[in-house]
């Protein structure tokens, strides 16, 4: 029997605004626990919130470019659970008239060609402390430093139905929070998080199959594997005529297996009312159009414009575009060596590598935006030699030298003066008289040889045609 | 003149010519306090050495003139302990927050600090603000100056009795149901609820945070007005407070009665209404009429709805805002508890009281799913009608008249026993809560027993001023507000 997967998705992004969603505290990551903290997100007796305007901004952004309709009538409601974490005993949250409603962001469906994972809302609400829990002491303490730092939650409808629509759709929102500035979507420092409602059914049925939730995966592969794990589990259970239970699961990437939290039984009842200490906020038709107008090109519009102005392949625009950080690499480098294709090339050749060796976010790069570019101009000018470039490249990235200083520091220029390069050549061949015997009965493969001598002798400072011509000339 | 005689304009107007030094004032009221707490039990704590070098502080503000322009600089007040109050414990005479001591002044604190003013001590309550009479403290009883044997009404009984016993100038209570206006009624003192969002409700422990108000309790009508001069207008920590024009209290005293139309809803003296309390309350419309004021009777049925509408709201926002007490950030946490789930909950079922408990389950009741829609949600539609009806009336009137509450004070323990009639008592104070509305309480009479009976005029959202001015000439027109209790020495 052939089964089909239906994903939906609930994205939680901590904002990146200076200040929590309702007091001055900073909004930072880390810091000693409970320093971040002031009366108002601690929670203390008689404290009121006040929204930071901020936030409502950074919220209509999302959800303009994510093709929602905008609220312009906004409530806050009272979400009440009682947790350790939870200083007020209530979480401030929109439950019945969310700021932004039933838009969409544009994946590659897994079947080819494209499709759209309409959202059904994005809410605003406060995030929650955390619990450390020190084993060695056996206790539980809580750091409420993230108490009041502003979520959104966006939530999609059931429209993905593979782990790798729903990777696509993470990154496409993630690319798209990064462009409009509202997150920097770090999942290890928890500012993405995404809870997954996934059932199975079986191909071409109409109702949709008993869901169960899995709640804060931390990473995409952990994303991957757990929608993997899940479907299966799910369909051996419905194969072997069980059922599948409404239950909240969590994911042990470790064990690489998912159990039992709650089911729907034992779900909360979080009572929610409206927010009395919030009036309602109004938003009107010109404070839309001004966000609308100030938002940046966004990514699948910046991919085209790539493919059609620069005339760049598809995939490397797909890959650069898909993340703020190498576009804004990508668009200083251009514009300083003249030439977005070798752009392109050292970022889709050179830098993917060092990514990739080194396990690093394009967000976490740390060197100098202009250096990329100083390196290319260098190398077309032909003031060093491609093996270098890579070289300063790679100390670039790791030290962040300053590219033009460090050529000249380590005397890593291109020799220009021919008379001088042809005096090692020549003491090259003079010192390798087999590999020139060898050359001269007629075995070209020689010369490789001796090229990659005078290569090293000259210290890769001379450029390899100069070198193979001038070879030439001396042995032929 | 006798310090504790005078009211808080005359006392400030004293100071200031040097007639009485701050620390006098002060003095004065500490030294009332020593003698007759004993007896009436307004207050929860005494800041003896705060406010004593606070007034000296004080005094040297006056002194460089710094002051000049606070109409009751110098002047010693206390304050509802509900009220938070930067490192002076703020209980709201509950157990849960017997221990607690805030980090921070309400800005209503601020303000008053910012006026010259000098904070004596906190005042008993219902605990948490829940209740009619006092009773519920943590603290014991509130007695009624007027008689012992007597609740003071609530949850403001401390501020009201306090002020009536002369145990203190002026007061600051809130009112989330009638809790400034009915304690006023049943000691004989006047007391204002300002209009929601008039006064910044940041620092005052919730009870019901969509009806909460901070208010004035006074000797008369002049020192509230003085006194909610210096508490209103906006402030920036409370996004429910609104901006409006600057309350002058110096207007209230140049009104007339003249031409005001008052309406009176006949619904106020339907069932349940004690005689004598009909008969003064009445007869207060006669003398307005007299002063030249159009009085009206008419319809206003929706006050049947009051009562129930006003205990679930309240109710449901009280469980949402009560949840937080844990025993374990703050207040008080039980020693007998041997794990973490003991201790939130033998800390919470020994730090609440009775009647806190009911609401709280009654809140967690309307607000659970499968009841959201038979309570919660009928009790906000009968808030639009009850505002609606409001409106209306407004459209006629510039006022409106009834009494405070159906009753003089009761005798202490009789609504404990019959939480549901004192619910019942509340009838003619919840619905201005439940608007959003101004009104003040102003004696008008006694009844047969010698005890207390209060005027409520209720005003248009922030027109303070009218109700203000037409409870001033009544007060001027008769003498209520100049009786005084007998006072027993503890």
């Amino acid at each position: 029997m052939d089964y089909e997967v239906v994903i939906g998705l609930e994205v939680h992004t901590e904002l990146s605004t200076k200040t929590k969603i309702f007091c001055g505290c900073t909004t930072e990551f880390g810091g000693e626990p409970n320093t971040h903290v002031c009366e108002i997100c601690s929670g203390m007796p008689g404290t009121l919130p006040v929204v930071n305007k901020s936030v409502i901004e950074y919220a209509i952004r999302t959800g303009l470019a994510t093709n929602c309709k905008i609220t312009q009538y906004n409530k806050f409601d009272r979400k009440n659970y009682f947790y350790p974490d939870l200083p007020k005993a209530y979480q401030v949250s929109q439950l019945y008239l969310p700021i932004c409603q039933n838009g969409f962001v544009e994946i590659n469906a897994s079947e080819g060609g494209k499709k759209k994972v309409r959202i059904h809302e994005i809410h605003m609400e406060e995030d929650a402390g955390k619990l450390v829990h020190d084993d060695f002491e056996d206790c539980t303490l809580v750091d409420y430093n993230r108490c009041g730092v502003p979520l959104l939650e966006i939530v999609s409808e059931p429209d993905m139905s593979s782990a790798d629509e729903v990777i696509d759709y993470l990154e496409k929102l993630k690319a798209i929070l990064q462009y409009i500035g509202v997150s920097d979507c770090k999942m290890q420092e928890g500012s993405l998080r995404a809870d997954v409602n996934l059932s199975v059914r079986k191909k071409g049925a109409n109702e949709y199959g008993t869901r169960t939730e899995m709640k804060n995966i931390n990473s995409f592969k952990a994303i991957k594997r757990a929608i993997e794990g899940e479907t299966e589990r799910q369909i051996d259970l419905l194969e072997s005529g069980e059922k599948v239970v409404q239950e909240t699961r969590r994911w042990d990437d470790s064990k690489g297996e998912s159990y039992a939290m709650r089911s729907k039984e034992d779900a909360q009842d979080y009572k929610y009312f409206p927010e009395p200490d919030i009036p309602p906020i109004e938003i009107s038709d010109e404070k839309i159009e001004q966000i609308k107008n100030a938002l940046p090109e966004l990514p699948e519009k910046k991919k085209q414009r790539y493919m059609e102005e620069m005339n760049l392949p598809e995939y490397d625009t797909g890959i650069i575009t898909n993340s703020i950080h190498l576009v804004r690499l990508f668009e200083r480098t251009a514009e300083i060596c003249g030439n977005p294709k070798d752009a392109a090339n050292w970022i889709m050749g050179e830098l993917m590598k060092m990514l990739n060796d080194t396990q690093t976010l394009p967000e976490d790069m740390k060197f100098n935006q202009d250096s990329l570019g100083k390196i290319i101009v260098m190398l077309n000018e032909n003031k060093i030699s491609r093996n270098t470039a890579k070289k300063v490249f790679e100390k670039v990235f790791s030290e962040d030298v300053e590219p033009e200083k460090y050529v000249k520091e380590n005397n890593l220029e291109v020799m220009t003066d021919t008379g001088a390069i042809k005096g090692i050549i020549e003491k090259v061949v003079a010192d390798n008289p087999k590999s020139v015997e060898e050359y001269k009965s007629g075995k070209e493969k020689a010369i490789q040889f001796l090229i990659g001598q005078s290569m090293r002798a000259l210290k890769g400072q001379a450029p390899a045609q100069e070198v193979t011509k001038i070879l030439h000339e001396i042995l032929d | 003149m006798e310090i504790l005689k005078m009211t808080a304009l005359e006392l400030s107007k004293a100071i200031k010519s040097k007639e009485i030094t701050v620390r006098q004032a002060t003095q004065a009221v500490l030294d009332a306090i020593a003698d007759y707490d004993g007896t009436y039990n307004c207050y929860t704590c005494v800041c003896e050495k705060e406010a004593l070098e606070r007034a000296d502080e004080v005094q040297k503000l006056i002194d460089e003139g710094k002051l000049d322009a606070s109409p009751l600089a110098g002047v010693p007040i206390a304050v509802k302990d509900n009220i938070c109050t930067k490192g002076i414990t703020t209980t709201c005479s509950s157990k849960i927050l017997s221990n607690f001591k805030p980090t921070y002044n309400a800005t209503v604190v601020e303000r008053l600090n910012e006026a010259g003013m000098v904070i004596v001590g906190k005042l008993n309550m219902d605990e948490f603000a829940m209740g009619s009479t006092t009773e519920t403290s943590y603290f014991g009883a509130t007695k009624n100056p007027w008689n012992i044997e007597c609740v003071p009404g609530g949850s403001s009984g401390g501020a009201a009795a306090s002020v009536a016993a002369d145990e203190a100038i002026i007061a600051l209570g809130s009112d989330t149901g009638g809790s400034i206006r009915q304690p006023c009624s049943f000691c004989g003192v006047t007391g204002l609820k300002p209009t929601y969002g008039s006064v910044s409700r940041y620092g005052l422990v919730a009870y019901a945070s969509s009806l909460d108000q901070i208010g004035p309790i006074g000797k008369d009508v002049a020192d509230c007005a003085a006194m909610y001069s210096i508490i209103s207008g906006r402030d920036e920590k409370d996004g429910t407070s609104m901006d409006f024009e600057k309350f002058d209290y110096t207007e209230v005293l140049k009104g007339e009665v003249k031409g005001k139309k008052i309406g009176i809803p006949s619904d106020y003296f339907g069932e349940g209404i004690a005689k004598d309390v009909k008969k003064k309350v009445l007869a207060a419309a006669e003398k307005l009429k007299e002063m030249g004021a159009e009085i009206e009777e008419f319809d206003m049925p929706i006050v049947k709805y009051a009562i129930p509408a006003y205990y679930i709201i309240a109710s449901a926002e009280a469980c949402s805002n009560l949840s937080r007490y844990d025993g374990i950030k703050y207040g008080y946490k039980s020693e007998s508890a041997r794990n973490l789930r003991e201790t939130y909950i033998k800390s919470r079922s020994e730090g609440f009281g009775m009647e806190v408990k009911r609401r709280i389950m009654l809140g967690n009741f309307v607000l659970s799913s499968g009841y959201y829609d038979a309570y919660y949600k009928k009790a906000l539609q009968a808030k639009k009608l009850i505002q609606q009806s409001f409106f209306d009336a407004f459209e006629k009137y510039d006022m409106l008249l009834g009494p405070v509450a159906p009753t003089t004070a009761l005798k202490l323990g009789e609504s404990l026993s019959d939480p549901l009639k004192m619910y019942l008592g509340d009838i003619y104070t919840v619905m201005i809560n439940i608007a959003g509305l101004p009104a003040v309480s102003v004696p008008c009479g006694f009844d047969s027993n010698n005890m207390p009976v209060g005027l409520q005029l209720i005003g248009k959202p922030f027109d303070e001023k009218t109700i203000m001015q037409v409870a001033y000439q009544y007060e001027k027109a008769t003498d209520f507000s100049d009786k005084k209790p007998n006072l027993i020495k503890a």
